[in-house]
């Protein structure tokens, strides 16, 4: 191994990297100085965000166990966007009392989560995406518990941890099986050894289920609900957004690199999860009137919508759910960051009181309309081209009823997307969210969501670099 | 540059200059300027197209220009138009002309209002210009989702049922139409490329299985837009609740999306499915005409019977389209115009009458005509083109429909076609009733005496839409003449098996 093939891993080293400087400096700092350790970490967090853009090179390390290339490198950036956004959101949260002595851990913390992610994106054998995994899992338990003498938030803490553990028993459980009839863990070793033996399908099974458990699919969800609302919103929107992002890549890696060659058994699986994901997602979702709990269902369907693209098998399903992803983020994060906002203000999260917050706070309403019509699906703003582009790929399968399944969903969806609208404008409040003062850490990351839902849909550009580098099913 | 693109550019123009000015006289006045030029602009592309048919261009569609959007979708940001397409165009720009003028006193969110308004108006102009299938889905979808709010934040009654009610229909109604629209794209792989493009996909004879699954999610997905039976119950509501320049685009613009894509898209491309279904569609259309018209009967509110009226009409445009013959699908286009003429009059006075008398129920008012001549006059005369007056632009309409209807000589089509034309007779039951109640008899309240007369900006917008009818009426030919380069393809393609 040359010297500097170990840049190969660049993304987790500058994340590994930032983490000790922050580490250093919660050491250095004094005590009433804790807040310039924010200012210290969203600097540095942007600086690599952009960095990540520099062209990379293709490659694997340690033998197979690493491999990187232009995609993983785009997935890791987008998760780093999204994350750059959390943490802009989340600097007025930080600065409350409450959490004075706590910052570089609620940096230290995601920055660790982070680098999981990115393990298990360019995992190439089934150890580092467990390690990956666990990585990515165990620090967000502590993330949810964050306001630790919050009840909710301790809940969300343990019900976290509990179906994680859960989980990842399934999810090895299933591996077992795959290293019992192949002998190996590696992904390009496995794959030409995949075939229709039963205990390999076992195997697969148990391995979806256990990644299922992560992006909250239907039956899987049950913990969804309550630990979003449990946690804290800037928490929240890393769970609902980055965490779910990048267990969606992994999946469709996996499937596409190591069960390729069994598209037969996991196509009709994803299709029954797809079904299931959408419809319960929705029919929870129309009920909620906490917004947290609200986005919580309605990542939840959807995550059934990424099932569409995952499920294609080839480039376009790749470009189509890294595609969406992107936009989700952005779109996502606009109504997480919006709620934040009005949390952190007011302590108010429910759909009834946002009633009439047009006219107290035209601008943040206008930002929580457009993502909602985004999330909705609705032209002339991204949502809709991310939706339409999966619906393609489905299309390209021949799966018909299953897109009109999904689309009618997505009708439904739009029923609850309106209720926030119609609370915002329509409705009329005597007590109405007084006027709002949005610090500018927040303004900037809802002009960068804004920009991102105008614009990604139309610039075609982007949507054709993802579909140049993107893979499928050799 | 391509003067169609100025129908996308300067709608957008003027949502720019809304946000820019200060109070609601400097909006409606941004608004109003910006409508004009776009009705200048659809007269200059109606006198140019005509101009170059006659020099001989003979091409289906002209204008056409052509941009790359996603390429590895083969997705183009296409344009063009036929003459029927011209017509329709310059029936939104009417419509929207009028719409502003008749919503001028709007001052609650006024710029809110007009921003939704010119949105809507962008999404049908961008429907009519697209040739490509991606595109016409997104304005589509685009002219749907404004109505939401235009209903829900300015509209009266049970508003939020009716808003809710209408954008979910209407969207379940896209919702079917991507699940078709998806199929032609798939489906046209067997002859190069995949693509959106109408003019490549009309080149290629689907197989028959296929048509047979995708052309009810095509025409269904269209038709509820065009208040086909039984998926029609969103047009009363919406109406009824919608404010007054909202229900007049709605009625008068919108619904003809659904019949021009039904024609366009689901009959055009999938011809064999057409001709074999289309005795389903005739029953429902049969029904929606015949219903429609006797469910304004027992109507009390003006709006309602309007809608429910509009349900009627509209279904006529459905039904003769399905009789796929060159009289026929002249008379549906004769139809979508003249109903979107009449029936946006209907709605504006109706909502000029209400801005008066504060209540749109029959018979709590009478004797307007001696108060409110200018509207009373107009209210009749929009009346008696709604019931098939000869001088108005409804007879030369509903005549061409019945005339080609009834070309067909099997029994089924000719019963079809009988019990269609009771909504003559129906028509003129509610209309007339409506005008002897409202219009005419002794002055009903004493404060009706202080009622002023419509004003300037009330007026333009009445004689903008009385005058198309007017001319429509008296020499048809220059319209119905003008269409037989547009439908004589689309007629061949459905007969063409036959």
């Amino acid at each position: 191994m040359e010297s500097n093939a170990i840049f190969l891993m660049r993304n987790e080293l500058v994340l590994v990297g930032i983490a000790l400087i922050l580490l250093v400096a919660e050491i250095a700092t004094k005590p009433d100085k804790k807040n310039g350790i924010i200012t210290l970490a969203a600097v540095l967090f942007g600086l690599a965000t952009a960095a990540g853009f520099i062209p990379a090179t293709e490659g694997t390390l340690f033998g197979g166990s690493y491999v990187t290339n232009t995609m993983t490198v785009f997935m890791k950036n987008i998760l780093n966007m999204g994350v750059f956004i959390v943490f802009l959101q989340s600097v007025t949260w930080l600065k409350k009392e409450e959490n004075h002595g706590k910052i570089s851990e609620y940096f230290i913390l995601i920055l660790s989560t982070l680098i999981g992610m990115n393990f298990m994106i360019s995992s190439g054998d089934f150890l580092m995406m467990y390690v990956g995994l666990e990585l990515a899992t165990i620090p967000m338990a502590a993330l949810a518990a964050f306001q630790k003498y919050s009840e909710k938030s301790a809940e969300a803490g343990i019900k976290l941890i509990l179906t994680s553990a859960l989980s990842s028993g399934i999810l090895l459980y299933g591996l077992s099986f795959i290293y019992g009839t192949t002998g190996s863990i590696y992904f390009e070793d496995i794959v030409g050894k995949i075939g229709n033996n039963p205990m390999q399908t076992f195997g697969l099974v148990f391995f979806v289920s256990g990644m299922a458990f992560k992006i909250s699919l239907v039956p899987f969800h049950l913990w969804t609900a309550d630990v979003y609302e449990g946690a804290p919103v800037n928490i929240t929107s890393y769970l609902s957004v980055v965490s779910k992002g990048a267990a969606a890549f992994t999946l469709m890696i996996i499937l596409f690199k190591v069960f390729g060659p069994v598209t037969e058994i996991w196509q009709p699986l994803l299709y029954t999860l797809a079904v299931a994901t959408m419809t319960v997602g929705n029919l929870f979702a129309m009920r909620q009137d906490n917004l947290k709990r609200f986005l919580a269902f309605s990542s939840i369907a959807q995550a059934g919508f990424i099932l569409l693209g995952i499920m294609q098998g080839g480039e376009l399903g790749m470009t189509t759910v890294v595609y969406f992803m992107l936009i989700y983020v952005f779109t996502n994060l606009a109504a997480f960051g919006v709620i934040s906002a009005i949390s952190e203000a007011t302590g108010k999260e429910n759909i009834s009181d946002y009633a009439s917050l047009y006219k107290t706070n035209p601008r943040l309403s206008l930002i929580l309309l457009l993502s909602m019509f985004s999330l909705a699906g609705i032209p002339p703003v991204a949502g809709f081209f991310g939706k339409f582009f999966l619906f393609t790929s489905a299309g390209a399968k021949g799966y018909y009823i299953l897109i009109l399944i999904a689309v009618l969903n997505a009708t439904i969806s739009l029923y609850y997307y309106l209720r926030v609208v119609k609370a915002m404008l329509i409705d009329k409040s005597d007590t109405p969210i007084e006027t709002i003062k949005t610090p500018w850490s927040m303004r900037i990351s809802l002009l960068i969501c804004v920009a991102g839902i105008f614009f990604i849909g139309f610039i075609s550009a982007i949507y054709e670099y993802i579909s140049s580098i993107s893979f499928g099913i050799n | 540059m391509n003067i169609l693109n100025l129908f996308v550019i300067i709608p957008v123009l003027t949502v720019v200059g809304i946000v820019l000015v200060k109070d609601y006289k400097g909006v409606r006045t941004t608004a109003a300027i910006g409508m004009s030029l776009q009705l200048i602009t659809a007269a200059i592309l109606a006198v140019s197209f005509f101009a170059q048919r006659k020099a001989g261009l003979d091409a289906d569609f002209l204008f056409r220009s052509d941009l790359m959007w996603f390429k590895s979708l083969n997705i183009h940001y296409s344009v063009g138009v036929d003459s029927i397409a011209v017509w329709m165009i310059c029936l939104t720009a009417v419509v929207v002309f009028a719409g502003i003028f008749a919503s001028w006193e709007v001052q609650y969110l006024s710029k809110e209002f007009f921003i939704s308004l010119i949105l809507l108006a962008t999404g049908v102009f961008g429907f009519f210009i697209s040739l490509d299938l991606f595109t016409m889905f997104l304005f589509y979808e685009l002219a749907v989702i404004p109505m939401y709010m235009l209903i829900g934040i300015w509209g009266s009654g049970p508003k939020e049922y009716s808003a809710m009610k209408l954008t979910l229909m209407l969207m379940g109604g896209s919702a079917l139409l991507i699940v078709g629209l998806l199929g032609l794209y798939f489906h046209s792989a067997s002859s190069g490329p995949v693509t959106f493009n109408l003019l490549e996909l009309s080149k290629i004879s689907f197989p028959i299985a296929m048509q047979r699954f995708f052309f009810p999610f095509l025409f269904v997905g269209f038709g509820i837009l065009g208040a086909l039976f039984p998926l029609h119950t969103w047009s009363p509501d919406g109406h009824s609740s919608a404010p007054t320049a909202v229900s007049m685009l709605h009625a008068g613009v919108l619904m003809k999306l659904g019949g021009y894509g039904a024609l366009r898209v689901a009959m055009f491309l999938l011809p064999d499915a057409a001709r074999e279904m289309s005795w389903i569609f005739l029953v429902l259309t049969t029904i929606s005409v015949v219903y429609g018209a006797f469910g304004a009967i027992w109507q009390k509110d003006l709006k309602y019977i309007n809608a429910y009226s509009s349900v009627s009409h509209c279904g006529l445009v459905l039904f003769a389209l399905l009789m796929m013959n060159k009289t026929a699908i002249n008379g549906a286009i004769l139809q979508m115009i003249s109903h979107g003429l009449m029936t946006a009059l209907f709605f504006a006075l109706i909502g000029m009458i209400y801005g008066r008398t504060h209540t749109r129920i029959v018979p709590e008012m009478g004797g307007l005509m001696n108060v409110i001549p200018f509207l009373g006059v107009a209210y009749v005369i929009a009346g008696l083109a709604s019931l098939g007056l000869p001088g108005l632009s409804g007879f030369v309409a509903e005549m061409t429909v019945f005339v080609g209807a009834f070309e067909h000589t099997d029994t089924f089509r000719r019963v079809a076609t009988i019990i269609a034309t009771m909504s003559i007779v129906i028509t003129a039951v509610y209309i007339l009733r409506v005008v002897g109640q409202l219009l005419l008899g002794p002055v009903r309240e004493k404060e009706y005496l202080e009622f002023p007369d419509a004003r300037w900006y009330e007026r333009l917008s009445i004689v903008a839409l009385i005058l198309p009818i007017a001319i429509i009426g008296l020499y048809p030919a220059f319209l119905s003449g003008t269409l037989a380069d547009a439908i004589t393809p689309i007629v061949e393609r459905l007969t063409s098996l036959l």
